[in-house]
């Protein structure tokens, strides 16, 4: 019986349609816009000025608090500005704008293709290098990895979980990445073992994966710390919550955070960056983004510098379609929609995704059947039907906190699987805000 | 360039929606409504056509006029309670009985509380009660106009648990009453009499095996009720087998497998939560078997169903599904 | 059968009188004193409940203006200083006149001044979608048109006009009880002094980006070029962040500001038509 987690999900067709399209580099950009606010936290403060010359992986902001984090310059060339740039929503983010002159990188930096296994750094060393390098979680919350590699002092961190799971539908960039570099995520996976003290290992895979599962238990025969866990098919499985659950059998309690179980969940493509971070030297400055969509006639998974413009990804992977009516950065259950497609690219820019309009516009709504379908689906064992109703009677917080809608972890299945087409999620998304709000305020009192 | 879309997370949708669902409870019924016609004839089809008509007719009027709200009989709802109240009447029943039926199901169980979703009485049971105290010689009378293609034999009289209770009033042992023909095979294949829902086991298993496989309702309700009503007679039956009907019998007469699988179930009047829904069961099975033993009508289903759906605000309140973390490590 | 109809009406009656006693008792024991002024108050209240006072509703409104030493703190916007002044008359006490205030949309763009640049296909509530992103225009400060406030309007006094994508006030109707200006996730909505005869002038426009970007997002947004504040013989325009704003304490409705701004993001409302100059700018973009 593969494993899988015990509470909800759903069944989202995958289409994995991008799977064997093979890493490309993507080509070099005439100038790159660089975010500071590509992690959770606050955003970095700049320390270069318009007119500075920076090389590839030169640290170009600094973290302004203890969740904050460096960022580097994916580029070389002269500064241009820096100053406000909308991101993906529009919204008003300081960026540093580069004008790209040649591919100079940093001394130091290695980048051979050399794989170098021996670890020869203390756990202090390796979080502190992590940390230089900017090294952010890569599934999407962007929480910058040093923070969760050093967890608070009364907390015992006893495993790593690596996520390979990939549970959104239409992202392959993991895929890739565990097909290709295997051994490299192994190794970035035993950094960070090292660097929390523990001595179990585990990469949990979904099965609609094969060959990434083949060539990373291939690789794992050299790490005998780390197991290869193949996981049922089911979203959100990719949650950390979720991943626990379904590969240690242990589920984080209300409130508690996933250390209070002793597993520490890292994405392999963090792995991959930890890796490279510890080994080579070499800062976060590109990630693999999927190109993807059943309206593009090509699939795409490119190796792209932070900071490339989404219009310009778009043009290279042959523009966008006549046909595409939503952009989505992510995958179709979790990923953001797209309102400005100048945007840069950030760290945990996973995929690029185009859907025709039968393929993503909402439904129109009608009345609630109170199947519990919703209750079936949802992960967290809660009653999103519910919770739209109070939500919609306005002001209910207590109710709504009585029925945990702080649990939540949006993942979408409640909203997905609704046969009457009510946006749950967005109903609920916003009433948690408000619950998270109250809560806090109460605990600085 | 169109225009892009932007919307929250999931921009993705399931492909269920409430007209698929509606429509596969209705294709779960037809072996049901065919076992129905076969062996009841046009007026079982007529019974049919009419109490699906009647319910949509009345929706929508009372949508489009008397509400003034957007019109949704396309979700099928309406067309679902029709058939399952054509299947809870006699097939020999005449067609204004389940005109007035449907009109009391949608006008009074249904639309007065809101429309779909909102009501708190399954409607179709709604309309078979109401019916069966108005016209109760009407909705008791079985006599057949005959079966067609001559498939079936002809059949009259009354209905198994109909005859047991009338049997046991007048002074008879069961062991007298159940000498004849109310064998397990017929009882399963074709019922001696009864309700155009009632007359085919295999029929209504079908269709609950198909609503299982497109997991438009989950087992849960129907085999607790089960279950419930199999012990309970059981435990009576071994107590008094000459006082008592035995649980085979019991589960397979009357309007249990058709109440069970296809009104207990109905989304709006049945709990949320899988305890919720067990207690739910649990309380259909007690009643049904309890009325059929000591009370004066010889079927209990839908009172059953009914007087637990009035439970049912009750149970989603205090049954709460596991939460994810609450279980133990 | 006589009997049978005697038996049942004298047990119904029985049932009533038994169940009056039972009432009369259980209502003498609950009952629960009560300021009498607190009723008086409370009937003089419009009764809406719309806690504009910033009270939990009317009858909170009254048994707190009861309590309290004075009046102060305390307004109904709904009723306005007529309601007012009748609560001090019948608590004895001295009450100062508030100007009557008006709710006041400060975005005029309309569908034809601002083109939509995406659509959006989400749950229609401006509190979502301003969550989600900076909205379906360039301009990120503007109305979102999806009806946050008519929603939370108790008067039914504002409403998103569909050919315009904006809330539009209903002057006679608003009662500035503030509802909607909490509604707003934008923050639009402002009350202002309903002005003599209703007369007012204001910038219709919060948009704090540059003049450049303003000026390509929306052919009627602030673009902070400072003329009307330099115009003003009264100072009652700053312009701060790229935006002006007119003091209407200050403002004495000459006009001028009116007359010089190039994007005609400053509004008058309810002034007698001039012979040579267009009335409402906002009505001709329309």
């Amino acid at each position: 019986m593969k494993k899988t987690f015990r509470i909800g999900g759903v069944h989202p067709h995958d289409n994995k349609i991008s799977a064997e399209a093979a890493i490309e580099i993507f080509p070099a950009i005439e100038t790159a816009y660089v975010s500071m606010a590509q992690h959770l936290g606050a955003p970095a403060t700049p320390v270069v000025a318009a007119g500075d010359k920076v090389k590839v992986g030169q640290v170009i902001a600094e973290p302004s608090g203890f969740i904050s984090g460096y960022v580097h310059s994916p580029v070389s060339g002269t500064v241009k500005s820096v100053g406000p740039r909308a991101d993906i929503a529009g919204n008003m983010v300081p960026h540093i704008e580069i004008t790209v002159e040649g591919d100079e990188w940093m001394e130091g930096i290695d980048t051979s293709d050399r794989i170098i296994t021996d670890i020869p750094y203390s756990p202090e060393e390796i979080i502190d290098k992590v940390k230089k390098a900017g090294v952010v979680g890569l599934g999407g919350a962007s929480f910058p990895t040093h923070v969760k590699l050093a967890p608070p002092k009364d907390k015992k961190a006893e495993c790593l979980i690596l996520n390979g799971t990939e549970c959104e539908p239409y992202l392959t960039s993991d895929d890739r990445i565990m097909r290709e570099r295997p051994q490299e995520i192994l190794i970035g996976g035993a950094i960070m073992m090292k660097a929390l003290g523990v001595t179990r290992g585990y990469v949990g895979i979904e099965e609609n994966k094969p060959a990434a599962i083949a060539s990373m238990t291939e690789a794992a025969k050299a790490f005998p710390q780390i197991e290869v866990v193949t996981l049922k098919k089911r979203y959100p499985q990719g949650g950390e919550k979720q991943l626990i659950d379904a590969v240690i059998r242990r589920q984080v309690p209300s409130g508690a955070l996933p250390i209070d179980t002793g597993a520490v969940v890292q994405n392999v493509g963090t792995s991959l960056a930890v890796y490279e971070a510890v080994q080579k030297n070499k800062p976060l400055i590109d990630n693999v983004i999927t190109v993807t969509g059943h309206c593009l006639p090509v699939q795409h998974n490119y190796k792209v510098r932070i900071g490339t413009p989404m219009s310009k990804i778009l043009e290279v992977a042959g523009g966008l379609p006549e046909k595409a009516a939503k952009v989505i950065s992510g995958g179709p259950m979790m990923g953001r929609a797209v309102a400005n497609l100048d945007a840069a690219t950030v760290k945990a820019n996973g995929a690029i995704l185009i859907l025709t309009e039968e393929e993503t516009r909402r439904r129109p709504e009608s009345a609630c059947i109170r199947c519990s379908k919703c209750a079936s689906a949802c992960p967290m064992g809660l009653e999103p039907w519910l919770l739209n109703k109070l939500s919609r009677a306005g002001g209910m917080f207590d109710e709504l906190e009585k029925e945990r809608i702080f649990d939540c972890i949006e993942c979408g299945c409640c909203s997905f699987t609704c046969p009457a087409g009510i946006p749950l999620l967005d109903m609920i998304r916003i009433n948690k805000a408000e619950v998270m709000k109250i809560i806090r305020s109460r605990a600085k009192k | 360039m169109n225009k892009l879309f932007v919307s929250p997370s999931p921009h993705t949708h399931g492909s269920e929606s409430t007209q698929t669902i509606m429509r596969d409870v209705l294709i779960a019924l037809a072996p049901a409504m065919l076992v129905s016609v076969l062996a009841s004839g046009w007026s079982a089809l007529v019974l049919i056509l009419v109490g699906v008509a009647t319910c949509v007719l009345t929706e929508f009027l009372i949508q489009k006029y008397l509400l003034k709200v957007p019109v949704t009989v396309c979700d099928l709802s309406a067309a679902v309670t029709g058939c399952l109240l054509a299947l809870n009447l006699p097939p020999a029943a005449p067609w204004w009985l389940i005109v007035i039926g449907s009109i009391v199901a949608i006008g009074v169980a249904k639309m007065t509380f809101g429309g779909l979703g909102q009501n708190i009485f399954n409607p179709a049971l709604v309309g078979r009660v109401f019916l069966l105290v108005s016209f109760p010689v009407l909705m008791t009378t079985w006599n057949d106009t005959g079966a067609m293609f001559g498939i079936v034999d002809a059949f009259s009289g009354a209905t198994p648990l109909g005859a047991v209770k009338e049997g046991l009033a007048n002074g008879m042992t069961l062991s007298q009453l159940t000498a004849d023909d109310l064998t397990f095979r017929q009882q399963f294949f074709f019922n001696v009499g009864g309700s155009a829902g009632e007359l085919s086991a295999v029929a209504l298993i079908l269709g609950f095996i198909y609503l299982l496989c497109r997991r438009v309702i989950k087992a849960t309700i129907p085999v607790t009720i089960f279950c419930t009503v199999f012990v309970i007679s059981g435990i009576f039956w071994l107590a008094n087998p000459e006082r008592f009907t035995n649980p085979v019998f019991n589960l397979f007469t009357g309007g249990l497998l058709l109440g069970a699988i296809f009104m207990a179930t109905d989304y709006v009047t049945s709990p949320m939560t899988t305890k919720g829904q067990i207690i739910f069961g649990i309380g259909i099975g007690l009643i049904t078997v309890f009325v059929r033993y000591f009370g004066s009508y010889p079927e209990g289903v839908s009172f059953a169903i009914l007087i637990m759906n009035s439970t049912v605000p009750l149970l989603n309140k205090y049954c709460k599904p596991r939460r994810f973390g609450e279980v133990k490590k | 059968m006589t009997g049978t109809i005697l038996f049942t009406i004298a047990c119904l009656v029985a049932l009533g009188l038994l169940f009056a006693v039972v009432l009369y008792f259980v209502a003498q024991k609950f009952k629960v004193e009560e300021d009498p002024r607190i009723g008086t108050v409370e009937s003089i209240l419009p009764g809406a409940n719309c806690g504009g006072c910033g009270q939990a509703g009317c009858h909170a409104f009254a048994e707190n203006v009861v309590k309290a030493p004075s009046m102060e703190g305390f307004f109904c916007p709904v009723g306005g200083n007529p309601v007012m002044t009748k609560i001090a008359e019948a608590l004895g006490r001295a009450v100062e006149e508030k100007a009557p205030m008006v709710a006041v949309v400060r975005c005029n763009g309309s569908l034809a001044n601002r083109p939509r640049t995406n659509v959006y296909d989400g749950y229609a509530s401006c509190k979502v979608m301003a969550s989600l992103y900076a909205g379906d225009t360039g301009c990120k400060f503007g109305c979102l048109g999806k009806g946050d406030c008519e929603a939370a309007c108790k008067f039914d006094a504002i409403h998103v006009d569909p050919e315009k994508g904006i809330a539009v006030v209903d002057e006679d109707k608003c009662t500035a009880c503030g509802a909607c200006v909490r509604a707003c996730p934008k923050n639009i909505i402002e009350l202002r002094a309903k002005g003599f005869k209703n007369r007012r002038v204001f910038v219709s426009c919060i948009n704090k980006d540059k003049g450049a970007v303003t000026r390509k997002a929306c052919s009627t947004g602030c673009i902070g070029c400072s003329k009307c504040a330099k115009t003003c013989p009264f100072g009652a325009i700053t312009v701060e962040n790229n935006v002006a704003y007119i003091d209407f304490t200050k403002c004495k409705m000459c006009r001028k500001c009116v007359e010089v701004c190039p994007t005609h993001a400053i509004h008058e409302v309810n002034f007698p038509p001039k012979p040579k100059i267009e009335e409402k700018p906002h009505e001709e973009n329309v």
